[in-house]
């Protein structure tokens, strides 16, 4: 019995080890990488200092009086029952810290407002479940998106090192430019977050916010969406390469490069095998969340696409979903989000895949005249 | 004091008399009841079936939490989890828990016959199951449960809530008619029907702070009603109040729910107070310190807690002006709240404590209370509450002033008043044991969340990175032993329900002191027929 019970708990060990020796016993606030993040972090060990001695004052004398006070000890209870100088003055003196306590906050807060003078403007929308970064000053953007693998989270893999902490493309900054962050969403609620830098702000649809950082160190910096946004909000993180200014903008280059290829693969002439190949990647990426990675969707909130009427029925009307979206759900107009030939090659995959085969097949070209024709 | 019970008993030996005095046989006793004590017990028993079933889910939820990765449940029912659980504890647990005390206690306390709208009252209890009975069936309904947090913020609750939405809106509808009813109630008895004698100033501390109370439920719960009916609107009738595509606006949500919502916690609190106030002083043998500081500052309290909603806010990108005033108006919560804890270690000092079931979670209470009002106060700060909000820091905190505040608050004036109720003492051996592992496994539960929290981990998240996971670990463990510990707590009461104990005297506590204990225990089905005269 004894053995066996041994051999069991050497076994959850095992099973437990790789988690374990990665974690760690974190138990304070990281006083992160900005001057916003510092000050933050002086105001957090102020206030909880001041926390701590007022707790040991208090619970001291309290703890006095159980040790000293107690019938046990034959102890006979005084009658007092008031006395103003005391009552006076317990109401003064936390007024009187908390007054020294909210001038330093007022300044931090009113240093975290302004946002004046950016070097690069960034515009930040939440989506379920991605962020997408626009630089405004280069006129590109792109989606950023949990990288790691289903298999980690339904634990058939084991877990990376910075499992729910990785994306396929992180934010890119400068390190020592102010950098003014526009927040927006456009479906629900989402908040931004990088611990390190002691930013959060929520991304609200219909509102922009304002918020700015100045990383001076360059490194990877990772957060997490904060404000409960559905389904996968536990599963949309946040990575930032903060990069010397000359790496920055040759990155920026390749950014502007890559922009003006995408446009062109609108253009270009596409076999059905190939719209077949991009439609599987962008599928998963974009539209897998929510109509699961084999389109059996999760009814009645995200409907199956395997033998939907949509999907295999007139293209009209598929091409019209996708592009349009549809008001009131959390079906989103992907026109928007995605180029022609990512809306065509998801298209053809869902009329295509897991036993759908209409056959046909949508050329991004056809996308371009629909929106035209829309705009019209 | 002795006059009145001398006068009490006369009256109730002529009461016994009259068969129609007491209670009627059968089921429909407990449908068609009137009687305050009737009522009481069916609030405490239905607050503590939901006690029982919002922790089931909490239990699943930490169950979840306990290792990084889905195992237990998908993310879809896991945010519907954490949502039931945070609704049924607030509505189902806490509040009718109070309402039930309140129900056995004022009339006893200001020394009335019953409350002031008896029929009402009856109405208000059984709207309760009917609220619930439809919430709790969301969950099986296709798409599921409410999914959006206890919070329910648009635009998630509404463009993109599951089909139930509409139940669950209908359901909080009718919790909140009864809550409404159940202030009402309140305010009616104790403004109209104190015994001769007894001032404002000279009722007890939980008479006055569930008379706040009820003015705040009175204040808030319309609003309440407010933001579902434009939910409602927004879902069904093609309204935009919270669709910014239509000209809404998501953050008017927030200021409406939260206008509610802040001076919600202090509905959930504030009786806990009142009570605390009466145990403290009975248990050191010396008069409450400061009785008049303490209406006061629940005073002050209830007031500024309509002036600090958007403190749940600040990183809405609320100006910087308001950002600076909900700031400062939060700390000076700390003000009274202080206040009041100095008042109780005040009444311990130099007193003669013995510690009782009850006396042993009072403590825990201020100890424990003030450990959540101080990562209040770190909340308050709004640069610092960049980096704490909708983290676990937040969980912490709330479940700090919730779990040990309200919670303890009710175990402590169980185990004050279970003689009174019963006629019998509960096992203490048992009731230490309960509270004993109750106090380790709510701090093994809870403190860890405040390192979570500063270490980075999001709330309401059903998987979490690698670094966070000893301390969620130890975390469910200590939530597993304080969810199986309330087992006891239900067989202590049954047991002494059951008269498994020494048959109780009408005061079975050396320094308690007021008009519940001047009445025979078990309190007669009906007290204070002719008023006792308070000198």
């Amino acid at each position: 019995m004894r053995v066996r019970a041994k051999r069991a708990l050497a076994l959850c060990g095992l099973a437990l080890f790789p988690v374990m020796s990665m974690a760690d016993w974190t138990m304070n606030m990281s006083p992160g990488v900005t001057q916003t993040s510092n000050d933050i972090y002086g105001l957090h060990m102020t206030i909880l200092w001041i926390c701590v001695v007022i707790g040991v004052v208090v619970f001291g004398v309290m703890f006095w009086s159980i040790f000293a006070h107690r019938k046990s000890r034959g102890h006979k209870p005084a009658n007092f029952h008031e006395n103003t100088t005391v009552e006076v003055l317990w109401t003064i003196i936390p007024l009187v810290i908390l007054v020294a306590m909210a001038i330093p906050a007022t300044v931090t807060l009113i240093d975290m407002y302004d946002t004046t003078e950016a070097d690069v403007d960034i515009k930040i929308t939440g989506y379920q479940w991605k962020w997408k970064y626009d630089y405004l000053d280069d006129e590109f953007g792109y989606f950023s998106s949990l990288s790691t693998p289903r298999d980690q989270i339904n634990n058939r893999q084991t877990k990376g090192e910075n499992y729910l902490l990785e994306v396929d493309n992180p934010l890119v900054v400068p390190v020592g430019q102010k950098v003014r962050l526009l927040m927006t969403a456009n479906d629900v609620i989402h908040s931004w977050w990088v611990p390190e830098f002691g930013l959060k702000k929520d991304a609200i649809p219909g509102f922009i916010n304002e918020a700015w950082i100045r990383v001076d160190t360059p490194g990877t910096y990772r957060g997490q969406c904060t404000e409960l946004c559905g389904k996968d909000h536990g599963f949309m993180p946040i990575v930032v390469e903060a990069v010397p200014q000359a790496e920055y903008q040759t990155w920026i280059g390749e950014q502007r490069a890559a922009a003006e290829k995408e446009k062109e693969l609108t253009q270009k002439e596409w076999t059905m095998a190939e719209l077949m190949e991009r439609g599987e990647k962008s599928y998963q990426s974009t539209c897998a969340a929510c109509h699961q990675a084999d389109g059996s969707g999760l009814p009645p909130s995200f409907p199956a696409l395997r033998g939907s009427a949509i999907a295999v029925g007139d293209i009209a009307g598929h091409i019209d979903i996708v592009v349009n979206g549809k008001r009131g759900t959390a079906m989103q107009a992907f026109g928007e989000q995605l180029n022609e030939a990512d809306i065509a090659a998801i298209i053809t995959y869902e009329r295509n895949a897991w036993g759908n085969n209409v056959g046909d097949m949508v050329t991004p070209k056809e996308i371009f005249d629909y929106k035209i024709q829309q705009q019209q | 004091m002795s006059t009145v019970a001398d006068a009490h008993t006369s009256e109730h030996s002529l009461e016994q008399n009259h068969d129609h005095h007491g209670p009627a046989k059968g089921w429909t006793r407990w449908l068609f009841t009137t009687n305050h004590k009737d009522i009481g017990t069916m609030y405490l028993i239905f607050s503590f079936t939901m006690f029982l079933l919002g922790g089931t889910m909490a239990m699943v939820i930490r169950a979840e939490l306990f290792q990084p990765g889905l195992q237990i449940v998908q993310p879809e029912f896991f945010n519907q989890l954490t949502t039931m659980h945070g609704l049924i504890m607030v509505f189902g647990a806490v509040m009718p828990a109070f309402v039930g005390l309140a129900n056995w206690m004022l009339p006893l306390m200001i020394g009335a016959p019953d409350m002031a709208l008896p029929r009402m009252n009856n109405w208000s209890f059984w709207l309760l199951p009917c609220s619930f009975l439809i919430l709790v069936s969301t969950l099986f309904m296709d798409g599921g449960g409410p999914n959006f947090g206890w919070t329910f913020y648009a635009p998630l609750s509404t463009t993109y809530g599951p089909p139930s939405t509409t139940y669950f809106i209908f359901a909080l509808h009718i919790a909140g008619a009864s809550s409404i009813m159940g202030a009402m109630n309140v305010i009616a008895t104790i403004l109209n029907m104190r015994a001769p004698g007894m001032t404002l100033m000279k009722m007890p501390l939980f008479v006055w702070t569930w008379l706040i109370t009820a003015f705040l439920l009175l204040a808030v719960m319309p609003v309440l009603a407010g933001v579902l009916t434009m939910m409602l609107m927004d879902i069904n009738f093609g309204t935009s109040f919270f669709d910014a595509s239509g000209g809404g606006d998501p953050v008017l949500f927030q200021h409406i729910f939260w206008f509610f919502g802040h001076p919600e916690v202090y509905i959930m609190i504030l009786p806990a107070f009142g009570a605390i106030s009466h145990i403290v002083p009975a248990f050191s043998r010396k008069p409450l310190f400061g009785h008049a500081s303490m209406v006061y500052a629940t005073c002050a309290i209830a007031l500024l807690s309509f002036l600090v909603w958007a403190h749940h806010m600040f990183t809405v990108g609320i100006p910087v002006a308001g950002q600076l005033f909900f700031m400062y108006a939060t700390l000076l919560i700390a003000v009274p709240t202080g206040v009041k804890v100095f008042n109780w270690v005040a009444t311990m000092f130099r007193g003669s404590m013995t510690f009782e079931a009850p006396m042993l979670f009072a403590i825990a209470f201020i100890i424990l209370f003030t450990v959540g009002g101080f990562s209040g106060l770190m909340l308050a700060i709004a640069p610092a509450d960049f980096q704490y909000h909708d983290t676990y820091f937040v969980v912490a905190h709330f479940h700090y002033v919730l779990v040990p505040g309200a919670i303890f608050g009710i175990f402590a004036s169980a185990y004050f008043w279970l003689p009174k109720w019963t006629g019998y003492m509960y096992d203490e051996t048992l009731a230490k044991t309960h509270f004993w592992l109750s106090f380790v496994g709510m701090n093994l539960a809870f403190f860890p969340m405040h390192f979570l929290g500063l270490a980075g981990m999001p709330r309401r998240i059903p998987d979490y990175a690698l670094q966070f996971a000893d301390f969620n670990m130890v975390s469910s463990i200590g939530a597993f032993l304080f969810g199986a510990t309330q087992l006891l707590f239900l067989f202590i009461v049954v047991k002494c329900a059951r008269g498994g104990g020494e048959p109780a005297a009408a005061n079975p506590w050396d320094g308690a002191e007021g008009l519940e204990w001047t009445v025979p225990s078990p309190a007669p089905y009906h007290t204070f027929s002719t008023p006792p005269e308070v000198r």
